[in-house]
């Protein structure tokens, strides 16, 4: 528990914080959890993939176990591609072991099917850990699997105190709770934006097939996905983003405020969830405590008046700027570089002088 | 009793809510440093609230096709204000597993829900069988956005998580029919198909939840209410938390307030910080 107070609170996640504090202020008795002393935990990662790409929530929640120690393997499934996936994950530094499974009772990664398998091998290899992004798939399948094997799951931690104490936020950020768990097995989702991605790159994991015989023939099955095309940077992990609230008005004045100005600082585009409720953007695009979770390096918000829901989105985020016609908007408690201004005289003219 | 004639199974929803703070209120961290100070509004969970709207407009829409919709809550005395409130939008009769406060040694947790609600679904079952659950897709104190996916397990059903549409293919509600869900996943939807009976976690997409009227506020203190301890249960030991909260802090605060005069002084601002070219 000494640790507990040692440890910077949310950088606790940094290489150079931990690094730092491991050399030279951390008692010997938090040794175990650093990498180089020999930890007992066992642990398998519920590695998420999409048409053959690793989800890079999958590598935070890599980091996040090897805070853990002990060895890693990864549980792959999917009904295609996933030899090239499983390929892929090999090369990721910190697995030790990748268990594969293809099979069409995959299709569309429900929880169904996925879930009796990984309990299967949970309880085969006596895994200590469980970890997986806290994203819809993971929030979908990992709690099912929780509740089959009598566990009280950890969801979304920032950052991990111990083997078995982690860190989480409550009611929408506002809160951190420190939580123990006195289960056997720990299961635990991460916070894509807490941790930092574990390298694509030197690791050489040994690749193990496992058969589709206990995925339970789901009465759920795949219709159909509507993901949205975009050229733009994927919001969840961009390095800058550009969000518009309903002062935009329509969602004209989405496409010719925001996007322009977003496309122009290569951003990604984001919206409050008044723009998304009035229709001027995209559900998908909606950054908050019920919609995606950002920590990029800038975000601009425009016309978002910054309410306690919008900012469990954002708050994480390097560098906040603001621009909004209200002084007292609750943004500007939190903006780094606030502009008090009409977003339609503004966002052009910083358009036109951002060209040169 | 109250199921139509010409019906041959009529669906009974099951609707669980929980009272959790008013997600206006800004919460305090509590001064010992174990929770939160919770002498503030409280209020339903705003994603049950579209739990029991749907089921009523399910009811409205497929008129005699649900025999009744029943919300069901669990915690201390006051969770029955929770229950007061579905009752008004329209649930016909509500359960209480009342938990007395500090009696399980820490909050109740997602996993100790999901068995109460399977223990309570298998009491209601044999009133009237139990054929679809509708529930929040997480409460906003814990954010833990679990039990759904727990109680589904538990019933050994299927699930459909984060649902912004429920469509039923065949019109009928009954046991086995197909229902068709468009869920909000990562980058936009994804449609599935699911049987009867299973359990359905609403997205804030899915509708917008009605007032209570105050006739209905009035009717409502009328309806059946019926009261379990955990005992009733066979949960005493079962629903104790796993989890120990060692801490809970204030996040860290950031610096802002700082405004700048112009376009021209954001611009550079930016640029000093190295966030743009």
């Amino acid at each position: 528990m000494i640790a507990t107070r040692l440890l910077p609170r949310l950088s606790a996640a940094k290489p150079a914080a931990s690094a730092f504090a491991s050399s030279s202020r951390l008692p010997t008795s938090s040794r175990a959890f650093s990498s180089s002393a020999i930890s007992l935990a066992n642990t398998l990662l519920y590695l998420e993939h999409r048409k053959g790409t690793l989800n890079p929530s999958s590598l935070v929640a890599l980091t996040a176990a090897k805070k853990v120690g002990g060895d890693i393997h990864a549980f792959v499934a999917g009904d295609e591609g996933v030899k090239d996936v499983a390929d892929k994950a090999s090369k990721v530094e910190g697995v030790s072991k990748i268990f594969t499974s293809e099979s069409p009772k995959y299709k569309g990664l429900h929880s169904e099917p996925i879930v009796p398998v990984l309990k299967s091998l949970v309880e085969k290899n006596s895994y200590t850990h469980v970890f997986a992004g806290h994203t819809a798939i993971g929030k979908d399948v990992i709690p099912r699997l929780a509740a089959l094997l009598d566990v009280s799951q950890v969801s979304d931690i920032i950052a991990v105190e111990s083997e078995d104490t982690f860190q989480r936020p409550i009611y929408a950020g506002n809160a951190i709770a420190t939580v123990k768990s006195s289960d056997k097995i720990k299961i635990i989702t991460v916070r894509g934006t807490a941790f930092d991605k574990a390298a694509e790159e030197g690791g050489s994991a040994s690749i193990e097939e496992v058969s589709d015989a206990e995925a339970a023939d789901a009465p759920t099955t795949f219709v159909e996905e509507k993901i949205n095309q975009s050229s733009r940077p994927d919001l969840a992990t961009a390095p800058r983003v550009v969000s518009g609230g309903r002062a935009l008005k329509s969602a004209d004045g989405f496409k010719k405020y925001i996007e322009p100005l977003a496309d122009q600082l290569n951003a990604a585009v984001g919206a409050s969830r008044a723009a998304v409720d009035a229709g001027y953007a995209d559900n998908a695009l909606q950054v908050g405590q019920t919609g995606k979770i950002i920590a990029p390096e800038l975000y601009v918000a425009v016309g978002i008046s910054g309410a306690i829901q919008h900012l469990a989105g954002m708050k994480d985020a390097k560098t906040i700027s603001a621009i909004n016609k209200d002084p007292d908007a609750p943004i500007f408690q939190v903006a780094d570089v606030g502009l008090v201004a009409d977003l339609y005289e503004a966002v052009p003219e910083m358009m036109e002088k951002l060209k040169k | 009793m109250m199921r139509p004639t010409g019906i041959a199974s009529a669906l009974r929803v099951m609707v669980p809510v929980k009272r959790t703070i008013d997600y206006a209120v800004k919460i305090r961290v509590a001064s010992d440093g174990k929770g939160v100070d919770t002498n503030v509004k409280h209020a339903m969970n705003p994603f049950d609230e579209i739990a029991v709207e749907e089921a009523v407009r399910l009811r409205e829409k497929h008129k005699g096709a649900i025999s009744k919709i029943t919300a069901v809550s669990a915690g201390p005395a006051k969770t029955a204000d929770v229950l007061r409130t579905a009752l008004a939008m329209g649930a016909d009769d509500a359960i209480h597993v009342e938990i007395p406060d500090n009696s399980l040694g820490g909050p109740l947790e997602p996993l100790g829900v999901s068995k109460i609600l399977r223990e309570v679904i298998k009491k209601a079952n044999e009133e009237e069988e139990v054929g679809l659950v509708i529930m929040g897709k997480q409460a906003i104190d814990d954010d833990a956005s679990q039990t759904g996916q727990m109680l589904a397990a538990q019933l050994d059903w299927p699930q459909a998580t984060f649902a912004s549409k429920l469509e039923f293919t065949s019109g009928k509600l009954e046991k086995g029919e197909e229902v068709q869900v468009t869920r909000e996943v990562d980058g936009g939807l994804a449609v599935v198909k699911t049987k009867l009976p299973f359990v359905m976690t609403t997205d804030l997409r899915l509708n917008e939840p009605r007032y209570a009227s105050l006739p209905n506020i009035m009717k409502a203190k009328k309806k059946p209410f019926k009261k379990y301890s955990l005992k009733d249960l066979g949960l005493e030991d079962d629903a104790k938390p796993r989890l120990e909260v060692l801490k809970v802090a204030e996040p860290p605060k950031r610096e802002g307030g700082a405004k700048v005069e112009d376009v021209d002084a954001l611009i550079s601002k930016l640029k000093e910080l190295g966030r743009i070219d």
